[in-house]
């Protein structure tokens, strides 16, 4: 089946759904017994944008959009929708559609009349509303399964016609709870692009959670990365990969390779070069420090006198990772794989640092 | 790979031609196994289908001989019949309405928001099979208002206690099938109310658990015959053992009948279940 991911076979958006609505998430604590999931967690959405919470297990970001749904009460803090307090407003008066984790569609209900619910609460009458759901399910590219019921579909229909449920009350912000995470990679690769496609279409303020960065990054306007229930740092997905605040951000997001270096005033000695390092210098220990590299801040040059070792390859198409070893550290480094070939396993080679600058942090206790 | 001889791959080719081993220790197994299920099955038919035949030969035949349903025209006209029936139909749906209403939200509250507590309720709810129903029959005659003490419809309060147990066991198992949470999650996040949601979403998807519970509850009203007797109130159970008929061949019948329709409702239950367990198999 094709999918309608392409803007222009989309239906032209309704003139009558609202656009996005301006969410804030005004120092937000929530504890369950002795667990913060929330601590002091504040972020501003703007109309329209689709913003991603990301960060490991038990970071507190489903927690958020709980709290944001009306599923949870925050025990200190408010939520704006539309600079309106929601924070007391029930779950079912906040006009918010939410796709679940798990197929959440409901079984006694076919495809249409699962995407039909929410306009009958709202007393919408038979034929526009069973139009309207038509229409929705035509959106997600669904046309041909309107009457299938929920078990006579795939995991990938389930979740699309979740989300034509969800678009169908043309609710003020957009939840979308790891939809994704349930579905094998080519539906979910599929399914993403659809959904930013109708997401962009529609300009709806949707607040996507995920532990998974590949989906935060390629989808959202803006990536929140959460860790212990506080924020680490929001901004683009680019911004978020090339100057991370935290060195949690930075081993989170994208990859890292620790290399243990020696700090001499705003710079460190970084393989006998020195490197500026980046961002506030105030309570930064002097002495031993670790910098943090992506793939592409170093290179790496065969030498048989050098003292790193290629211990790993991995071939990811037009570029190559190779793993280095070096003293005690582990370095990825990405080349052009034409001239990878030269870097086979065990070659002697010698490592460089090309950033501009680095991200340093304390030494990670070795376990 | 193609050419890849099969010898290659397994480790005696010559296993391959040979016939299914008839003699192999699995084949007698299973075979054991076939005759242990029908010799247990036959005990049990035995055991249900001797007794009512018995009955239903005591009750069907002539004094001159041979068959005749005539005794079964003659139910309808037995004396305190038809009133011992009116009042355990009106028990029947008093006890199920009850005992819904007060089930029905609180395992799905239980569910949802005490799902540690589900022990607890599992505890609670099987006290009316230990506890003798005399006792809390006494108990609940000495709590009642005055106004329902003397009325018939007590016998429906004490019904809701006894019914409980299946009730709650049917309900619990049908709410463990489906994905609760998220099920109300989705349906109050499109607007939905509470009672919208346990309306149009969970109760039909428990359709087949209440079709249960209702079943096991009738049957109950049905058959419960001490309390009833106790309190003085001819139920159908007490009109089968004590009403005074010209005919006591019209009592077994109707007793006979009581019980093939129990039987078939329970077949009817074990049905409604596999279907039930079949749909939760295909959605997943």
């Amino acid at each position: 089946m094709t999918l309608a991911t392409d803007t222009a076979v989309l239906p032209s958006a309704d003139a009558s759904l609202p656009t996005g609505a301006p969410v804030v998430f005004d120092n937000l604590t929530r504890r369950f017994g002795t667990t913060t999931a929330l601590d002091r967690f504040s972020l501003t959405i703007a109309p329209g944008e689709l913003i991603a919470l990301l960060g490991p297990s038990g970071c507190g970001k489903t927690t958020a959009l709980r709290v944001l749904a009306g599923f949870e009460r925050p025990d200190v803090g408010r939520i704006l929708v539309d600079d309106k307090d929601v924070s007391s407003v029930p779950a079912q008066r906040r006009n918010m559609g939410m796709v679940f984790q798990s197929y959440s569609l409901f079984p006694n209900m076919s495809a249409r009349d699962n995407v039909a619910f929410g306009l009958q609460l709202r007393h919408q009458r038979s034929a526009p509303r069973r139009l309207r759901a038509s229409e929705l399910l035509d959106l997600v590219g669904l046309s041909e399964h309107v009457s299938k019921y929920p078990h006579q579909l795939s995991g990938g229909q389930q979740q699309r016609v979740a989300l034509a449920r969800a678009l169908a009350i043309e609710p003020r912000v957009l939840l979308l709870d790891e939809p994704l995470s349930a579905l094998d990679a080519k539906v979910r690769a599929e399914l993403r692009d659809q959904i930013r496609a109708i997401q962009q279409r529609l300009a709806i303020t949707t607040v996507f959670v995920t532990h998974d960065q590949e989906e935060a990054m390629s989808m959202a306007d803006r990536v929140c990365v959460m860790s212990r229930g506080h924020l680490e740092q929001v901004d683009t997905p680019a911004v978020l990969y090339s100057q991370p605040a935290t060195a949690f951000v930075g081993q989170f997001v994208g990859v890292s390779s620790r290399l243990p270096v020696t700090r001499r005033g705003a710079n460190v000695d970084a393989l006998g070069r020195d490197v500026p390092i980046r961002g506030d210098l105030a309570g930064l220990p002097t002495g031993d420090l670790e910098a943090l590299l992506r793939p592409e801040d170093l290179d790496v040059r065969v030498n048989p006198g050098g003292l790193g070792v290629v211990s790993h390859r991995s071939f990811f198409g037009a570029t190559t990772r190779i793993t280095v070893g070096l003293g005690g550290a582990t370095l990825k480094i990405d080349v052009r794989s034409s001239e990878a070939d030269e870097l086979a396993l065990g070659t002697r080679v010698d490592v460089s640092v090309t950033a501009r600058d680095v991200l340093v942090t304390t030494p990670q206790p070795v376990s | 790979m193609a050419s890849l001889e099969l010898s290659t791959l397994v480790a005696d080719p010559s296993a391959i031609d040979q016939p299914y081993e008839l003699d192999s220790p699995l084949k007698k197994r299973r075979i054991r196994l076939r005759w242990g299920r029908g010799t247990i099955l036959i005990i049990a038919a035995a055991y249900f289908i001797l007794p009512f035949y018995a009955g239903m030969e005591y009750s069907l035949q002539r004094p001159t001989g041979g068959f005749s349903l005539t005794p079964l025209s003659q139910i309808a006209s037995a004396p305190g019949f038809g009133a011992a029936l009116w009042l355990s139909t009106q028990l029947a749906v008093i006890t199920m309405l009850g005992v819904m209403v007060l089930m029905v939200p609180t395992v799905i509250y239980v569910h949802l928001r005490l799902p540690r507590f589900r022990r607890v309720m599992e505890v609670i709810t099987t006290l009316p099979i230990i506890i003798p129903p005399i006792a809390y029959s006494v108990g609940v005659l000495e709590s009642a208002p005055a106004w329902l003490r003397n009325s018939q419809y007590l016998l429906a309060v004490v019904y809701v206690i006894l019914a409980m147990p299946y009730v709650y066991r049917s309900l619990d198992s049908g709410l463990g099938a489906i994905d609760v949470k998220t099920l109300v999650e989705a349906s109050r996040s499109l607007g939905s109310s509470w009672l919208m949601t346990i309306w149009r979403v969970l109760v039909p998807n428990l359709r087949a658990a209440l079709m249960s519970a209702s079943v096991l509850t009738l049957a109950l009203v049905f058959g419960e015959f001490t309390i009833a007797n106790v309190d003085n109130w001819q139920t159908v159970p007490v009109w089968i053992y004590l009403a005074p008929t010209d005919n006591p061949r019209i009592n077994t019948l109707v007793a006979m009948i009581a019980l093939l329709a129990t039987a078939l409702v329970l077949i009817l239950i074990v049905s409604l279940d596999r279907s039930q367990s079949r749909k939760s198999r295909r959605a997943q």
